[in-house]
């Protein structure tokens, strides 16, 4: 039988606050364990929330980015169960009055096609501490630095119908929520966390299958994992007969396994309620439109912009304008480098290859756009040859030297472009392969002719060790040789 | 309206209280006559009525997103029932 | 010096003919020679309390002295008091110290008012006769020269008793369906429950969010006044709490009353009470009249779904309210939890009382999955329909006027084994929380030896005209004189 897959996502986006959502508490990551967890956010006996503006801020500059309704009023629920790491017994969330209503995101797919992706809702939540596993004696250990960290929790509509699909949304909303300074996007530290809903129906069918929700995946590898991991353990049940369970399930990426957490039936009863010490909040014009300006250029905006300004194709521009901090290494790269498609292509290639060997981002990188940019030049000049440069890449990376030139210079890359000397290297070459000179004077075949002047370059190359312009070799050897 | 034992059960655990057999018939009678008195509720005709979740009719302030909390960790972990290493200490947490 | 008022004390202490140090110490002497008979207080902190006296007399020295500079006074248990242990009447936090004041508390300091302790109460403030407090019920002082041991009221009962009995001029108290007002009626002294949202509940211990409101305790409405000077205001650490002048109370108390038009809720005359209750309400009313005020009948259609509408949504609030306490980070952890769970339920069984649990347990089924509707928004939909029936007779009347409790302080243990019994204790005070609005307890007579109280009901922010009804009427009666004995 042939299937149709549906997937629906549910991501948790932590805002890039200063404070949390309810309190004056540093959001800051990597302290000391409950050092920023203070009396609000330890529930201490009498303490209250007062919400933090920027988290509305950011979450009507969302609103903004992926065209949804604003929610003019928005009221806090009180979500009840008890666990270790949620100190007030209950989260505050909002439900029935969400901060962002219906919008949609377009998502470019590897075919070239675009699909639109709607959101169905995003609302803003708090965020729980950490339970360590780590044993002590026989106990675990609460950390709340966390809790009460503002998230936005984006809900999309059942819209996408394959891991590929699914990831690309996910990447497409990492891009825009780092691409509006809203989140930081570092899924190492959790700052993006996302629940997948999947079900098959069978193919054309217009009735949904019972879906699974699989938890907390924070990584878009776990994410496509975990979805083509679901779809077979689906599949398989649905093509022995059997009927998928509605369940929350738990997915282990380093082992590539799943298992149940709860059934629907064991499903909590949430019990939610206005949260009684919030008010609504309202969101007037004034709010908005200050967001508005606030707006930085949005990755679709950008793309545009990539083409059109530098004339990349839809390719690179899709690439390199989809991160914030990648579009502006380019950037830079190209204010320095003048050449866009040269600069391009080094970023991803040689400096993407290195980051992704040594699991990097670009905020880590060892060498600046200006530098990128300083050994394009000398590409683009033919000072430096492709091996050449990726010799000074090497040095810059590992900052033996700070200088494109002096690199240069110190390690010999130069290219010897002085015709003169390049002749007579040519000659001698020549001189020293008369069999080969003569095959090539017989060959008729064009193709053939091209190939065996390859057969020069090798003893030319080593004649300038290494550093003879290979374009001007070329150029000298056809004309020495008679076409 | 009455309660039953089942329902009792199942919100004591919702609400993480235990409660015995004894406790449980005791509280079918007093949440069972709780009951009765709030379901004088059902009576008032209230189609048109917006619920009310504050007495006043007032709109959130929100706060500037400065930081105004220092750590205070030692003060609050010298009242905590078990810590180590600046943790708190609960029983094994099984997801 | 134990039967002045705030505002005597503060003139004692203004022309040295005491100091604040002295003062405490008289009090602090008298609360622990007396409070055995009524064990009003909690916990009693004296150290604490003549450091502060101290630190007033320096205050004074230096001049900048209010007009609560060194007179002594007490904090219902609920709020948090920074280094003096806050236990809300539960063995839940019977060892919790917090590290924190509640605003109020702070305001209080600010003023260089001298602590003596925390006063008993109902546990979690739940009840209306202070007998479910895990550090034992208070006795109310009037009775108890008969021999009967009758309740002081609730849930602010340990404040009322002790102001009654002069162990403190005054006291703070908390409100969410009556236990200001009717402690006070019960207790005979004068009691203020706030405009919602016109006092901080920032560090005060939530039963339930939207109802919960502080407010003073004393003898006379000027030290209830004088209070309300420190207590009412905007805090930004209470989302809650109204960004709204704060009047001088005291500079209306002397107002006249000619014009004032005075309501009776038909509804609030009915046969739930007592006829020679009635008889002390009327004649109270009568000072009214004579002090030329005017009296006519309005009724409030939807009073009597008040109880039940209160019977969801406060328990429903107090159940998430009170999930904080999971004996993880702070208060009362069980023996040997043999699991996550095991700790959960055992701490929370043996660390709440049996009424905070019925009402826990009340709520929870209130909210959950099925009965949302039928409970909690119906409930919130009835609490409007209350709301507007007062709003609709404020139209017509600048206050309404009414008995605060059917019956005058019942025998301890007579309520006790039947909650819902004990839930009509509030059957006038209760509608006036659902609408958030302003109203008094003040002395208005005795019934077979017990106090009266005449509920005084203002629209959103009246406070100063309730207080300055209040103390007109304390001009020409001396109800709130007498002394237990």
């Amino acid at each position: 039988m042939q299937w149709d897959i549906v997937i629906g996502l549910e991501i948790h986006v932590q805002l890039a606050t200063r404070t949390k959502i309810f309190s004056g508490s540093s959001t800051a990551y990597g302290a000391e364990p409950n050092t920023q967890a203070n009396a609000v956010d330890l529930a201490m006996p009498g303490m209250l929330p007062v919400p933090n503006e920027n988290a509305f801020r950011y979450a009507v500059m969302f609103s903004l980015a992926t065209n949804a309704e604003i929610g003019r009023r928005s009221v806090f629920e009180r979500k009840n169960y008890f666990y270790p790491d949620l100190p007030k017994g209950y989260q505050t969330t909002q439900l029935a009055e969400p901060i962002v209503g219906p919008g949609h995101i377009d998502i470019d797919l590897a075919d070239g096609s675009s699909k639109r992706v709607r959101i169905h809702h995003a609302h803003l939540e708090e965020d729980a501490g950490k339970s360590l596993h780590e044993d002590y004696h026989g106990m675990s250990g609460i950390d709340l630095n966390r809790a009460g960290t503002p998230l936005v929790e984006v809900v999309t509509e059942p819209d996408m119908n394959s891991a590929e699909e699914a990831v690309a949304f996910a990447k497409k909303l990492h891009s825009l929520v780092t691409s509006l300074g809203i989140c930081d996007g570092d899924m190492s530290q959790g700052s993006m966390r996302f629940d997948v809903n999947i079900s098959l129906k069978p193919k054309g069918s217009d009735e949904l299958g019972t879906r699974t929700e699989t938890k907390n995946l924070n990584s878009f590898r776990f994410m496509e994992q975990a979805i083509h991991h679901e779809v077979e353990r689906q599949m398989d049940i649905l093509e022995d007969g059997g009927r998928i369970v509605q369940e929350t399930r738990l997915y282990n990426g380093d082992r590539d396994e799943s298992r149940s957490m709860r059934t629907k039936e064991e499903a909590n009863d949430y019990r939610y309620f206005p949260c009684p010490d919030l008010l609504p909040v309202e969101i007037d014009d004034a709010f908005i439109e200050e967001a508005r300006a606030s707006l930085p250029e949005l990755p679709d905006e950008r793309k545009a912009r990539f083409k059109d300004q530098y004339g990349l194709n839809d390719y690179d521009a899709g690439v390199l304008s989809g991160e914030a901090k990648l579009a502006a290494f380019f950037e830079e790269t190209v204010q320095h480098g003048k050449d866009a498609k040269l600069a391009a292509n080094w970023i991803q290639g040689e400096f993407s290859a290195r980051l992704n060997a040594e699991e990097k981002s670009v905020a880590d990188s060892p060498i600046s756009g200006a530098q990128l940019g300083a050994l394009v030049v000398r590409i683009a000049d033919n000072t430096v040859s492709s091996a050449g440069a990726k010799k000074v890449f090497e040095a810059l990376w590992t900052g033996e030297n700070e200088d494109v030139d002096a690199i240069i210079d110190e390690k010999g890359l130069k290219q010897v472009s002085d015709t003169g000397a390049l002749e007579a290297m040519v000659d001698e070459v020549l001189a020293s392969m008369p069999e080969q000179v003569e095959q090539y004077q017989n060959e008729d075949n064009p193709k053939k002719r091209k190939k065996m002047l390859g057969g020069f370059m090798g003893p030319l190359m080593k004649a300038s060790k290494g550093q003879g312009n290979p374009k001007l070799f070329n150029e000298i050897l056809v004309r020495k040789l008679g076409g | 309206m009455s309660i039953s034992r089942e329902d009792i059960e199942k919100v004591a655990v919702l609400a993480r209280i235990k409660v015995d057999d004894e406790q449980v018939s005791a509280l079918e009678k007093d949440l069972g006559n709780i009951l009765d008195l709030v379901d004088q509720l059902g009576a008032a005709d209230t189609d048109s009525v917006e619920p009310m979740a504050h007495p006043l009719d007032a709109v959130q302030k929100l706060r500037a997103d400065e930081v105004t909390e220092t750590n205070q960790r030692e003060a609050f972990q010298a009242i905590a029932p078990a810590t180590e290493d600046g943790l708190y200490l609960v029983p094994k947490v099984i997801e | 010096m134990h039967n002045k008022s705030v505002a005597e004390l503060s003139r004692e202490l203004e022309s040295g003919n005491v100091s604040s140090v002295e003062l405490a110490q008289q009090f602090l002497d008298r609360v622990k020679r007396e409070d055995e008979k009524y064990n009003s207080f909690i916990t009693v902190s004296e150290e604490q309390a003549l450091a502060e006296a101290k630190a007033a007399d320096e205050m004074r020295a230096a001049g900048k002295a209010t007009p609560w500079t060194g007179v002594p006074f007490a904090h219902k248990d609920i709020f948090c008091t920074n280094g003096v242990r806050t236990t809300c009447g539960s063995k839940m936090l019977e060892n919790f110290v917090p590290p924190y004041d509640a605003t109020v508390t702070a305001n209080f300091r600010a003023a260089g008012a001298v602590c003596l302790g925390k006063t008993n109460m109902d546990e979690f403030a739940m009840g209306s006769s202070s007998e479910s407090s895990y550090y034992g019920a208070t006795t109310n002082p009037w009775g108890l020269g008969a021999g009967d041991k009758r309740v002081p009221g609730g849930s602010s009962g340990g404040s009322a008793a002790a102001v009654a009995a002069r162990l403190v001029p005054a006291a703070t108290g908390t409100d969410t369906g009556g236990s200001i007002r009717q402690p006070a009626a019960l207790c005979g002294i004068t009691g203020l429950k706030p405009t919602y949202g016109r006092v901080s509940r920032y560090g005060m211990i939530a039963f339930a969010s939207s109802l919960d409101q502080g407010g003073p305790m004393a003898r006379t409405a000027e030290d209830a006044a004088l209070m309300m000077n420190v207590m009412a205001g905007h805090d930004p650490k209470d989302s809650t709490c109204i960004d709204r002048a704060v009047p001088d109370y005291t500079a209306t108390l002397n107002e006249p009353l000619k014009g004032l038009k005075i309501g009776l809720p038909k509804e609030y005359f009915s046969d739930q009470l007592s006829p020679a209750m009635e008889e002390q309400v009327r004649n109270a009313i009568r000072e009214y009249e004579k002090l030329g005020a005017t009296v006519k009948e309005v009724s409030l259609p939807n009073a009597k779904l008040a109880i039940a509408a209160y019977y969801v949504i406060a328990p429903a609030e107090a159940s998430a309210n009170l999930s904080r306490f999971d004996g993880v980070r702070y208060g009362y952890r069980c023996e040997d939890p043999k699991d996550l769970m095991d700790m959960y339920t055992r701490t929370r069984a043996e660390g709440f009382g049996s009424e905070v649990k019925r009402r826990i347990l009340v709520g929870t089924y209130a909210l959950s999955h099925g009965y949302y509707d039928a409970y909690y928004l119906q409930a919130q939909k009835v609490r409007r329909l209350i709301q507007q029936d007062f709003l609709n007779a404020f139209k017509d009347v600048d206050v309404l006027m009414s008995p605060v409790t059917p019956s005058p302080a019942f025998a301890q243990g007579e309520k006790t084994t039947d909650p819902v019994a004990m839930y009509l204790e509030d059957v006038f005070t209760i509608a006036i929380n659902l609408a958030g609005i302003p109203a008094m307890s003040v002395p208005a007579g005795f019934v077979d030896g017990l106090p009266v109280g005449l509920q005084i009901i203002g629209d959103h922010f009246s406070e100063a005209r309730l207080l300055n009804a209040a103390h007109q009427f304390q001009q020409v009666t001396d109800w709130h004189q007498r002394e237990p004995k």
